[in-house]
């Protein structure tokens, strides 16, 4: 019985990081994945603030879902219910962190304000909604779709430092050749396809 | 006076608005959303697989973006500016529930291709940044066109770009065969890495038709402070 609940997180968060990952086969969370990889110290400091709040989001997502909208008849309130999550959330976090953890709110501070207009923190309680997870389920997935987010910033800000060093053609410059990396490292992930049978 | 008014951002009834031409051009051409500010980058990689997707994606968010525009614009002077934004997302919200359940009256099998990325319109950047660069300072109908403007340029982007992947990837066109039978199509543009393929290389085809020079502006974060750019890329290194 535990065998198989530790192996259906392991396969969850698995699948979550390498087989649908969040930026690379989802396209969720693009505009941080152009933007905040010029290096690789704010693509993490990006990637951990996002999953933080996907988490959290997701599950007060799943609560207020389950015990307020579904037994009301009132799905047709998700999509705004979830941003207003976010919105909340966000502001919360921000001030709750400024006072109380000082440090923390150093390394993310900055990245807070960012998230509200993420597509990948509004994208995936919409997931956990769509593929009908349980909250365990939920905050397993969302942890899982917050790390491969983190991973392909880190890659990516790692393939743009070399970048830089690059001589490319003016037309190619900035956006052009970031997408066509993004392409080559979205291609390598593409071979992680089917690594778990669904 | 009005020019005092616009550089600062203030909003007052006596901002002039541009001329409607002017604002149709920098909507489709100039300022596009997708092409020139890249902004909204998440559906115009996700859901152009094929033509008619990336069509109903556009449109879908026109209509969104034009009524939001309106509506913004006709409360610009009852919002109080600190509320402004999460008062906005909640409009833009509305707006993209009903286009939500339209679709999934009359369109079901559009609403089911595009999936989560239809309630995700309220996250697209474009929306914001038209909400506060534009309805917040001008009157209701100038805003309503901005609305059609920018939309129709987004879904002009999201169209050139399907229609290339979904040619080359898929041999079809609109579900017509076209290059099918005469040889076999490249899967990969109609794969997740060919989205990032075929919109790098319209953004090539811009910026060389544009006089070669690197891409405007770019700006990929919007400000919940401003919905304006919080990051300007691109040409910038």
């Amino acid at each position: 019985m535990i065998a198989t609940m530790i192996h259906q997180v392991v396969v969850t968060i698995l699948t979550a990081i390498l087989v649908e990952n969040l930026v690379l086969s989802k396209f969720l969370g693009m505009c941080p994945f152009l933007g905040v990889t010029q290096k690789t110290s704010t693509a993490a400091g990006m990637g951990v603030a996002v999953t933080f709040v996907v988490v959290v989001t997701a599950g007060l997502a799943w609560i207020l879902n389950v015990t307020l909208l579904v037994p009301n008849k009132m799905e047709y309130l998700q999509t705004m219910t979830y941003i207003l999550i976010i919105a909340a959330l966000v502001q919360f976090v921000e001030t709750v962190v400024r006072k109380f953890i000082p440090p923390l709110y150093k390394a993310l501070g900055i990245y807070l304000p960012l998230i509200t207009t993420n597509c990948a923190v509004l994208g995936v309680p919409l997931l956990n909604t769509a593929k009908n997870y349980d909250l365990g389920m939920s905050l397993v997935y969302s942890f899982g779709a917050g790390a491969g987010f983190t991973l392909a910033l880190i890659l990516f800000s790692g393939v743009r430092e070399r970048m830089d060093r690059a001589d490319i053609p003016a037309t190619l410059k900035g956006i052009p050749s970031a997408l066509f990396a993004a392409t080559l490292v979205s291609m390598s992930f593409f071979g992680f396809q089917g690594l778990f049978a669904q | 006076m009005s020019s005092h008014a616009e550089m600062h951002g203030i909003a007052t009834p006596m901002a002039e608005s541009p001329k409607a031409w002017d604002i149709v051009i920098a909507g489709l051409i100039k300022e596009n959303p997708t092409l020139k500010m890249v902004l909204g980058c998440c559906p115009t990689l996700a859901v152009t697989t094929a033509a008619g997707n990336g069509l109903g994606m556009g449109l879908a968010t026109t209509a969104v973006l034009m009524f939001s525009n309106f509506a913004i614009s006709l409360l610009r002077n009852v919002i109080p500016d600190k509320v402004r934004i999460p008062s906005y997302i909640i409009i833009i919200a509305g707006f993209v529930t009903v286009v939500m359940y339209v679709l999934k009256a009359w369109l079901p099998e559009l609403d089911k291709a595009l999936g989560i990325y239809i309630p995700l319109i309220v996250a697209n950047c474009i929306l914001l940044a038209r909400a506060e660069m534009f309805a917040a300072k001008f009157k209701p109908f100038p805003s309503f066109l901005d609305g059609l403007a920018m939309g129709l340029g987004f879904t002009m982007a999201l169209f050139s770009i399907s229609t290339v992947r979904e040619i080359l990837g898929n041999g079809t066109w609109f579900g017509l065969t076209l290059t099918k039978n005469l040889w076999t199509p490249a899967v990969l543009l109609i794969l997740p890495p060919g989205g990032f393929l075929a919109f790098g290389l319209v953004i090539t085809a811009m910026n060389k038709a544009t006089g070669g020079k690197v891409v405007a502006p770019a700006c990929h974060t919007c400000s919940p402070e401003t919905g304006t750019c919080l990051d300007p890329v691109g040409g910038a290194k």
